[in-house]
């Protein structure tokens, strides 16, 4: 179901794709808050925001209509004293976790999350238990052998 | 009539992929030598028609036949000839014909210059590749034919997306499906291995030279399209980690991964399953691409020849083939016998972490990509994995695996002195740290994380010259002694010489502009400025130009430095053809840093036109191409190192008897 209305949207998006693609769009003066510090707040906001309409945009970089209208609700937000984690909040109950490009960690996302220190360590001690079996299958060199083999100069 | 002649010929090829199968198979299982000859003649053949299904396609494209339905759909009498020809691989059938095309390519490069393999395991890969080739063709030929004709040809044909008519994205495919496909020849290998039950140090090495080709071919591949999209998206981003691009580079890590493994099983004759393995995984990778590019299951912002029908055709596909590799090495792999003993701390040890780290890297990709799917079949809500996910976890992993590369390099086969390794890495390691603070220092650098990937870049670059001195004996020996030795190290060594000051380079370039870059934007008419970082960016005229396929509002930027005025042209362009607006970026490079100027729309303030001005200072952005090209060209440059001719094999061997005995 939805995919059949992303596509749907994508399709009265296409004739818009150039104005999509003109990208770059948060950093439109017209649109900035005067206090520097809580502008930077709304823009490092603005990268793990989807633009919902666009194929795979942040917010940041979107010229969409719905992008445009994502970053006065961040930008006011943010201007109102809120949290970060409340304008995720605010998005996430407004649209769904889709909003986020950075995915909140809960019992769904935990895999997720997990996943890639599992692969490393379950991978590592894979290796590990090999190395143990596989051993070395000579004893070290002794201090005249290891002369012997510098001698050589190989 | 050529569309007919393409089609015939496409038809032909997909015939005869069937009966290079066939003979090649025949052969080796009668080991009869006129099948094994009838099976590369057919190799050959192959090649030829779909060759000339491509090139009936090009001339349709060229002299914009829209009775084609495939011309019509992408293709325009205004566009430049070379957008023309672009435009044949602009689509989802004429891409797959492209696919085609390189796979048929490497398979009749196996025929060619494979004289010295084994003659069951050449046509073990031959008769392997005819079935890949069988599939596709016929994918292609039924499903997703580009010479079907209209019943009403139209006057005019519909174009391509004017974001696609640049010179870069043109030739960006042709070089990303050699990459991919490239793997095939290395699947086909593999599952020959895995029938013939050997897999050795010959197997390893003959091997190689077909996963350089493909992984450096990858590597260029993924390089244009990343610096097209640096300069056509319009903000300079480089990387976004959208599913189309994970779909490249899932194939390219574990290409990586297997370059390094192929070494340890030519070299030592160890992990020969684990290389097996890999080699059936990068071509399943490859078509896991082939299949998410064009399926449309997942939302990308380059998502191109969608179709939601074909995709699941492009699924099937991807299933059988993988399915039948993996399900071979699953029975097969055990029955390989692996040699080559090591001590954990080794070369093999280290090259063991890399694979670790670069399979991982791999898998992280792919759990990020498909995460959503599984996330919305099993919820029924829609997820989203972006670009923090992703650098949150491919990033820190990255770091670990570049930061012990120099020391892997270091150590010596079989048992290394681990001490030794670091005492040969001072000087990197200064530098290193040299580069670390001065970055803190010099380059006003934001964040910590810059200063580490100074660091981390400083120590890869000057860890791979530490190498190159310490083969050479560089300071130990007399210096005549040290060139001589020069001259006579192997092309595969400065090929990993040079690939992995790349790396260094890119790490170097993607830090510095990640963490570096500045930003100014503001409305202005003619006549007034805007300040980005050391630059003054005047806008002092704005015309209207006429291009050959679209009308542009060119705004004139005077740039005002310290070093002097220089003028840059950035264009917004209407494309009327598809009633889109594109912008052209102007950029300005200084050495390896760029100014970055978009001309944005016309605005009314005041009863005045203005216009929106953006502008970027890119510190070093030139880095994170040039360090990619460089690993292309150290795979190129160990490519063509003698050692890895298939005719020297064989004198390879003997010469190591004879230096064995002396």
């Amino acid at each position: 179901m939805r995919a059949g209305l992303t596509r749907a949207l994508c399709l009265m998006a296409a004739p818009l794709a150039a104005i999509l693609l003109m990208a770059g769009a948060a950093s439109d003066p017209a649109e900035a808050l005067h206090d520097p510090g809580q502008e930077a707040r709304a823009r490092a906001l603005f990268r793990e925001v989807r633009c919902l309409v666009c194929q795979n945009e942040s917010i940041d970089d979107s010229e969409a209509e719905l992008a445009g209208d994502l970053r006065r609700i961040v930008r006011q937000q943010v201007a109102t004293g809120s949290t970060d984690t409340q304008v995720r909040g605010f998005l996430v109950e407004r649209y769904g976790k889709f909003v986020l490009l950075k995915p909140p960690f809960d019992a769904g996302t935990a895999a997720l999350w997990a996943a890639p220190f599992v692969v490393v360590l379950v991978g590592g001690l894979v290796i590990y238990r090999r190395s143990r079996k596989m051993g070395v299958d000579a004893a070290p060199l002794t201090p005249q052998e290891r002369e012997k083999l510098r001698a050589l100069d190989l | 009539m050529i569309a007919e002649l393409g089609a015939f010929a496409l038809v032909l090829a997909f015939a005869l992929s069937a009966a290079q199968a066939g003979f090649s198979f025949a052969g080796r299982y009668w080991r009869n030598a006129a099948l094994r000859g009838a099976g590369e003649g057919a190799a050959l053949a192959t090649l030829l028609t779909t060759a000339t299904a491509f090139f009936a396609l090009m001339v349709c494209f060229i002299t914009s036949d829209f009775s084609v339905a495939n011309v019509a759909a992408n293709s325009h009498t205004d566009k430049p000839l070379l957008y023309k020809i672009a435009a044949v691989w602009g689509s989802h059938e004429g891409s797959m014909l492209l696919w085609n095309l390189a796979l048929t390519g490497f398979g009749a490069t196996v025929a060619i210059w494979g004289r010295d393999l084994p003659a069951g395991l050449k046509s073990l890969t031959i008769g392997v590749q005819g079935l890949l080739g069988l599939v596709f063709l016929g994918y292609t030929a039924l499903v997703s034919n580009p010479f079907l004709r209209l019943a009403v040809a139209p006057v005019e044909g519909a174009s391509l997306n004017p974001i696609l008519q640049d010179p870069f994205l043109a030739i960006h495919p042709p070089f990303l499906y050699s990459g991919y496909v490239g793997f095939s020849v290395v699947f086909s290998f593999a599952i020959a291995a895995l029938i013939e039950g050997r897999v050795d140090a010959a197997w390893a090495r003959w091997v190689r030279p077909w996963a350089l080709a493909a992984w450096s071919l990858l590597t260029v591949g993924i390089t244009l399209g990343s610096f097209w999209a640096y300069y056509e998206l319009g903000w300079g981003g480089w990387w976004f980690w959208d599913p189309v691009e994970n779909a490249s580079f899932m194939p390219w890590l574990v290409g990586a991964a297997l370059l390094h493994s192929a070494i340890v099983t030519e070299k030592r004759g160890a992990m020969p399953g684990w290389t097996v393995f890999l080699g059936l995984l990068a071509f399943s990778f490859s078509m896991l691409g082939a299949f998410l590019v064009r399926s449309g299951i997942l939302t990308s912002v380059h998502a191109f020849a969608v179709d939601p029908k074909r995709g699941s055709i492009l699924l099937g596909i991807l299933a059988v083939a993988a399915g039948s590799g993996f399900s071979l090495f699953a029975w097969r792999a055990p029955m390989l016998k692996a040699g080559g003993l090591f001590a954990p701390v080794s070369r093999e040890g280290a090259l063991v972490l890399n694979n670790l780290f670069l399979a991982t890297a791999a898998l992280i990709v792919m759990t990020g990509t498909l995460y959503p799917l599984g996330y919305q079949a099993a919820t029924g809500q829609p997820l989203s994995v972006g670009a923090p996910w992703f650098n949150l976890t491919f990033a820190p992993l990255m770091a670990v695996v570049l930061f012990i590369l120099p020391a892997g390099t270091m150590l010596s086969w079989k048992r290394a002195d681990a001490l030794g390794a670091v005492q040969r890495l001072w000087a990197a390691g200064l530098a290193a740290v040299a580069m670390g603070t001065g970055g803190l220092l010099l380059v006003q650098t934001k964040t910590a994380f810059a200063a580490i990937g100074l660091a981390l870049g400083g120590w890869l670059i000057a860890g791979a010259l530490a190498e190159l001195a310490f083969r050479v004996r560089l300071g130990k020996a007399p210096l005549t002694e040290s060139l001589r030795r020069l001259r006579h190290l192997p092309r595969a060594s400065f090929g990993m010489t040079l690939a992995h000051i790349g790396v260094g380079v890119f790490v170097l370039g993607a830090s510095v502009e990640t963490h570096g870059r500045i930003e100014a934007a503001r409305a202005v008419a003619v006549g007034e400025s805007v300040q980005v970082g050391q630059f003054t960016l005047t806008l002092s005229d704005v015309a209207s130009v006429e291009g050959p396929n679209y009308t542009a509002e060119r705004g004139t930027v005077r740039v005002t430095s310290a070093s002097g005025d220089t003028f840059l042209k950035p264009e917004r362009r209407f494309y009327p053809a598809n009633r889109q607006t594109v912008s052209q970026v102007a950029i300005q490079s200084h050495g390896p840093s760029d100014l970055y100027v978009v001309f944005g729309e016309r605005r009314e303030a005041q009863g005045k036109p203005s216009w929106l001005i953006r502008a970027y200072w890119n510190p070093w952005a030139r880095l994170i191409f040039g360090g990619p090209l460089l690993m292309a060209l150290g795979g190129a440059i160990s490519l063509s190192d003698p050692r890895l001719r298939l005719a020297a094999g064989a004198r390879a061997r003997a010469t190591a008897i004879a230096g064995a005995k002396a």
